[in-house]
């Protein structure tokens, strides 16, 4: 575990030595930006949708006491949104989708000699393929997490309205009682966090994956537990500082 | 010129390479020869810098590659160009983009068209003019060969590597590409070390042969040379080959008469 730290913390350096040209870099990312970022739009705005409409229908179902106004469910939803459900679940599909893709895909450039390659012809391996990841996925998460979070609210209207658990005023009504702006700065430096522990873990595994077929396919297992291992203790550590 | 000096290595107290020394020399075809797990590939990843060696040194034209400078030692791998066993192509770009990779990276003084020229004549120069726009998953693996080679020579590389270049394909089309690796090394001049165990390459470009045995060099000399070379291990080694076998019988029967029949 240890060793795995000191590895991790190495690896971490030599992406950060030898960069390649700002030019290449810049390329890259915006790639990784469109692979990480806008290939996943469909699967979070699904994912999103439906825990804000679940979130509703449930919370309406629960808040049976007639003294409790009924614009409590969007209040309840706009927190549970914004706090946990947006950066978290978010990042935990993404750690699905985007961190099983990186390692695999560094997994397979491994073992088939491309990384190799890049090193024999003079190239820093890890920081040409490992850092522009890194980057896109540090500027997509947010992105996709502030989505998240209008489209789940939105699920929770829609829900509210089609079932008729609670009015479209009172769920807007609810929606805006005693916003705190700090929230969505919160859930945004969650994201963040979220974004380089996924794409640093799945890339490290990925990167040192060795032998065939098999252990990409492990490789791609493995960073994905971690990922996900990772938000959650991030989840956790993060909420108890900044909260 | 590639100068090695006593190049040892171990994986977890297992010594792979006991101690070679030998000289890859320029404008020729150096085969390092030897059965599997002799240590072949060990030493060409130590000569090109994916290992470091545990000790010893590797000179390239008298500049200290093994233990120097991060800068010089980016510089060598600069001029070192690499043809892989499964050729390494990058799944993502075209044939075209694969050999324009290095140029792209390595030389970004030269202008987009002066690139795209390079690359035509790259691609010309190993017969693939037409598959510039495939993706490496569409051709063979005899053009995933050409391609490599492509790339290795598209920066204009000094130094050739090529690990096992006819494994995996037919006798036809390892011939070509032995034929065009030696083309290559004596038109540009430059210093090409193949990694095999094919005796139909060593007998058609074997310019200098090296023949490793359990991480020792145990021969060195030319095609003409190794025939009668009078080491055992690379006796059985020669003649465990069908090819040889097949040559041999073929003389014997000859010479009994039972040819004829």
């Amino acid at each position: 575990m240890v060793k795995s730290f000191g590895q991790f913390l190495l690896f971490m350096q030599s992406m950060l030595v030898r960069k390649e040209r700002f030019t290449v870099l810049w390329r890259r990312t915006i790639d990784e930006c469109v692979t990480i970022g806008v290939n996943s739009i469909f699967i979070v705005a699904i994912v999103s949708a439906f825990i804000g409409a679940v979130t509703c229908v449930q919370i309406a179902y629960n808040l049976t006491n007639p003294l409790i106004p009924k614009s409590t469910i969007g209040y309840m939803v706009r927190e549970m949104t914004i706090l946990e459900l947006a950066p978290t679940i978010t990042s935990i599909v993404l750690a699905g989708k985007v961190g099983s893709s990186i390692a695999g895909s560094l997994g397979t450039m491994r073992i088939t000699e491309q990384v190799s390659a890049l090193e024999v012809m003079g190239i820093n391996s890890a920081s040409y393929l490992v850092l522009p990841r890194i980057l896109g996925a540090i500027l997509m998460f947010p992105l996709l997490v502030v989505l998240a979070m209008a489209l789940s609210i939105i699920g929770g209207y829609l829900a509210g309205s089609l079932t008729g658990s609670i009015s479209a005023q009172e769920y807007i009504e609810g929606i805006r009682t005693d916003f705190i702006p700090y929230n969505i700065f919160f859930a945004l430096v969650k994201s963040v966090v979220f974004a380089f522990l996924v794409s640093a873990i799945s890339a490290f595994k990925g990167y040192y994956t060795d032998g065939g077929a098999l252990e990409v396919g492990t490789a791609s297992t493995t960073a994905v537990n971690n990922s996900i291992i990772a938000i959650l203790i991030a989840d956790f550590a993060l909420a108890a500082i900044l909260l | 010129m590639i100068e090695i000096h006593n190049i040892e290595k171990s994986f977890d107290g297992n010594p792979v390479l006991k101690g070679i020394s030998c000289t890859f020399e320029t404008g020729k075809c150096n085969l390092l020869l030897g059965g599997s797990g002799t240590g072949k590939s060990v030493l060409l990843q130590c000569v090109v810098g994916l290992m470091q060696p545990d000790l010893g040194s590797i000179t390239f034209d008298g500049t200290v590659f093994s233990n120097n400078k991060v800068q010089v030692r980016q510089e060598i791998r600069r001029k070192i160009g690499m043809l892989f066993q499964g050729s390494a192509l990058f799944d993502s770009m075209t044939v075209a983009k694969n050999v324009e990779f290095p140029l792209e990276m390595l030389t970004p003084e030269m202008s987009r068209e002066e690139r795209r020229d390079r690359v035509e004549f790259c691609l010309k120069r190993v017969g693939l003019e037409n598959a510039g726009d495939k993706m490496p998953s569409e051709i063979s693996g005899g053009m995933k060969k050409r391609v490599g080679i492509a790339r290795a020579i598209a920066p204009n590389c000094t130094y050739l590597f090529c690990d096992e270049p006819n494994s995996g394909l037919d006798p036809l089309t390892s011939l070509k590409i032995d034929e065009l690796i030696q083309e290559i090394t004596y038109e540009y001049n430059i210093t090409t070390v193949i990694i095999t165990h094919d005796m139909n390459s060593v007998i058609e470009i074997g310019d200098h042969i090296i023949f490793l045995y359990k991480g020792l060099k145990l021969w060195d000399g030319t095609k003409d040379e190794i025939l009668n070379a009078q080491v055992p291990e690379l006796k059985e080694f020669i003649f465990s080959s069908s090819l040889v076998r097949a040559a041999k019988r073929i003389d014997d029967e000859t010479h009994s008469g039972v040819a004829s029949l």
